[in-house]
């Protein structure tokens, strides 16, 4: 299985003499969700943000499907998705121009727009009149799903999510859960999902990153982690967040 | 987005409106006055002049004092306006011996300006008693007095003080009585009471007729003469000169006093006693007060309208465009919003005063003082708007993949819109309001009726500019909201 993203001795810092990472090295598989989980400030964010070159590296090198990261940062970012907590839309648009803004940009003839749009409704089971209401006027899980839409417009090979389902109720949550699985197994894309939340990552996740103060701790697939928790921190939150 | 180019479209084509381009058949000729009423009153009669024999004419009455008027003449911002021969050789020229019309045009003719045949009034100092008095007494010049040293006697402070006043005055006349100073506006009261006899004038004063006074003769010819002519630029079209040598010797003191009575305590507009005269002479046909009210209400309203709304446009092109070039440097934002909120600390009156040498009178310097004034709502609106649009919104639009380009156009424009049009809306108010002080410097507008009026303590007058000009910063707030209802769709509004 190749990798979809590699990082090799990576070091970060944002303060002098305070590193965020600090030299971080990891694989992880195409193809599969991968689940960063750590505390805040333990720099899962920052790991997220050196995939798509918002951040970059002080040292050490990041690749994204096996390559460097290349000079034209729109083009690459264009091809990985991305959706945050609270899902990011745009208020002034309405959900169907959050959605397929970014095809609309790309010059994608307006029914291929229209039918993938419809295609994403389906898959994120919207309703279809949430299309022509603005962001506010949704639920919170709502709104994440529409994130999500506009995350998959483009087709990315690759799917960042920050936090991304952490403002949504409980209750909704699991139903959300169930809902992405599928789709991310029916859209075929590599999934990077950074979380503080255990349940989350273990329900969502077929590979485990935990990290803490800007060092891995352990990066396994899930069984393996919760059988073999390697440190007494793991284990502790595997304990604390699972029971 | 798309409203938005649209209502830009549409605010393009009203300027377009507002300056017809400039095939218009002939430039008009610019009038100036004073602000006084004797100013107004033979400014009004030329342009009136001019109109009749069909040029066309642009009213730039009121400007402040003599040497605002002169220096506007030279700088050719202005055609013509009256001056008086004895204002000219010593307040202007400083030659107080060059008297003569020859000879002052002799002086100022490398200005490339010339005093045209005089009007025929003298408005000079002048002695005056009731005529009961002057009968009785068989007063007919000043020199009459030297027998009557038993007069009460009382002339205004100033010229009670001056050399070339009344020290002057006894002396060439052989005057002794006794003399005391008072307010020149209290004087006339006095005498119409009888508690004084005798008191200074200038000898067109509508007074005079009112209170039936008799000027004493200056028999040795001590007051310098203050004969009125047009002050005009050379090299006007020649039916300009042909008109105004039609006016020549036409008015005569007492006419000028009855004028100015008419104004004075009739309370009627300049417009019409102009017109009065000039029907009388046979130099033009009767105009309808009620048309003439209409044409100047339009025209005052037109002018106000020009003047903010280029104001405006500028200071929406500069002030968000300086925004967006800043926003991303902090620093840099805070200086400039720091500049333009020092620039609102200058009173207004004295912002358009501190431009006058620079770019002199008129609409340069008014659109110019507006603009400044426009600027810091507009800026600083944008700008907080700008740098306070939530960061997770900032972060996605770069991570999805955004251009910088793209950025602005799709995120924070939009979403600066609504404060940015607070601060257009603000600042369009403040420009009608502010754009009433411009008539003091000569770029008109409805401030025009408003300055004239309180130059002459007409409160009609007043109300002529201050009424349109309420109603067009009501109808602009209207207006506004409108466009806000359209232009901002419905997610953004709270």
């Amino acid at each position: 299985m190749s990798d979809c993203v590699r990082f090799t001795e990576v070091w970060k810092s944002y303060l002098p003499d305070q590193p965020v990472l600090k030299g971080v090295s990891l694989a992880l598989p195409a193809g599969a969700t991968t689940a960063i989980v750590g505390e805040s400030g333990s720099g899962k964010t920052t790991l997220l943000q050196l995939v798509n070159a918002v951040e970059a590296p002080d040292s050490g090198t990041v690749q994204v499907f096996d390559e460097p990261i290349p000079e034209d940062r729109v083009r690459f970012r264009r091809q990985i998705g991305y959706s945050v907590q609270g899902a990011g839309l745009f208020p002034h648009m309405t959900n169907r121009e959050n959605v397929t803004l970014l095809a609309r940009l790309e010059g994608w003839k307006p029914d291929l727009i229209d039918a993938r749009f419809v295609e994403l409704l389906e898959e994120m089971e919207l309703p279809e009149d949430v299309a022509d209401r603005y962001p506010r006027e949704l639920s919170g899980g709502q709104q994440q799903r529409v994130g999500l839409c506009r995350a998959l417009m483009l087709r990315p090979r690759l799917l960042l999510l920050d936090e991304p389902f952490s403002a949504v109720d409980p209750i909704t949550r699991v139903g959300i859960y169930d809902r992405f699985r599928e789709v991310q197994a029916m859209e075929g894309v590599s999934t990077l999902l950074v979380t503080h939340d255990m349940r989350e990552a273990v329900k969502l996740a077929q590979m485990l990153v935990i990290i803490a103060e800007g060092r891995i701790v352990q990066a396994d697939r899930v069984p393996e982690v919760l059988a073999n928790p390697r440190t007494a921190y793991v284990a502790q939150l595997l304990k604390g967040q699972l029971e | 987005m798309s409203r938005v180019l649209l209502c830009w479209l549409c605010w393009l084509i009203c300027l377009g409106c507002l300056f017809p381009a400039s095939g218009r058949s002939a430039e008009p000729i610019r009038i100036a006055s004073k602000n006084f009423n004797e100013s107004y009153i033979l400014a009004e009669i030329i342009a009136q002049r001019l109109e009749a024999a069909g040029l066309p004419v642009e009213r730039r009455f009121g400007l402040g004092g003599t040497l605002i008027c002169f220096d506007a003449l030279v700088a050719g911002e202005i055609d013509l306006y009256v001056e008086y021969t004895g204002t000219l050789s010593q307040a202007i020229l400083g030659s107080p011996g060059v008297t003569g019309i020859d000879a002052l045009n002799a002086l100022i003719a490398e200005q490339d300006i010339a005093l045209l045949g005089p009007l025929g009034f003298n408005n000079t100092y002048a002695i005056a008693t009731p005529s009961a008095v002057a009968r009785s007494l068989g007063l007919e010049t000043i020199g009459d007095l030297a027998a009557h040293d038993d007069l009460e006697v009382v002339v205004s402070h100033e010229f009670l003080e001056r050399e070339d006043g009344w020290q002057g005055l006894s002396r060439t006349y052989g005057l002794d009585m006794p003399v005391t100073g008072i307010e020149h506006g209290l004087a006339y009261q006095a005498i119409a009471e009888g508690s004084i006899d005798i008191t200074d004038a200038y000898s067109t004063d509508g007074e005079l007729e009112r209170y039936d006074l008799v000027v004493l003769e200056d028999d040795q010819g001590y007051f310098p003469e203050y004969l009125a002519a047009p002050l005009a630029r050379t090299g006007l079209p020649a039916g300009v000169y042909e008109a105004l040598a039609s006016l020549e010797s036409r008015i005569d003191d007492d006419r000028m006093q009855t004028m100015n009575a008419e104004v004075v305590f009739a309370r009627r507009s300049f417009a019409s006693v102009a017109n009065e005269f000039l029907v009388a002479e046979g130099l033009a046909e009767v105009r309808s007060e009620q048309g003439e009210l209409l044409a100047s209400l339009g025209r005052n309203t037109l002018q106000h309208l020009k003047l903010t709304v280029t104001a405006l446009v500028g200071a929406v092109i500069f002030g968000v465009g300086l925004s967006l070039a800043v926003f991303r440097m902090p620093p840099v934002a805070r200086g400039v919003t720091y500049f333009c909120g020092l620039l609102q600390t200058v009173p207004s009156i004295a912002l358009l005063a501190l431009l006058i040498p620079v770019l002199g009178i008129g609409m340069a310097p008014a659109v110019l003082a507006l603009f400044l004034y426009s600027l810091l709502p507009i800026l600083r609106n944008t700008l907080t708007a700008l740098t306070t649009i939530d960061p997770t919104l900032v972060r996605v639009s770069v991570a999805m993949g955004l251009k910088p380009g793209e950025q602005l156009r799709h995120l924070y424009l939009p979403l600066s819109l609504p404060s940015m049009f607070a601060g257009i809306r603000t600042a369009a108010v403040i420009s009608i309001g502010t754009a009433t002080l411009a008539a003091f410097i000569g770029a008109g507008g409805l401030g025009d009726p408003i300055v004239t009026g309180l130059a002459l303590n007409d409160t009609n007058l007043i109300l002529q500019g201050a009424v349109p000009a309420a109603v067009l910063a009501i109808v602009t707030e209207l207006v506004f909201e409108a466009l806000e209802r359209w232009l901002i769709p419905r997610s953004l509004k709270e």
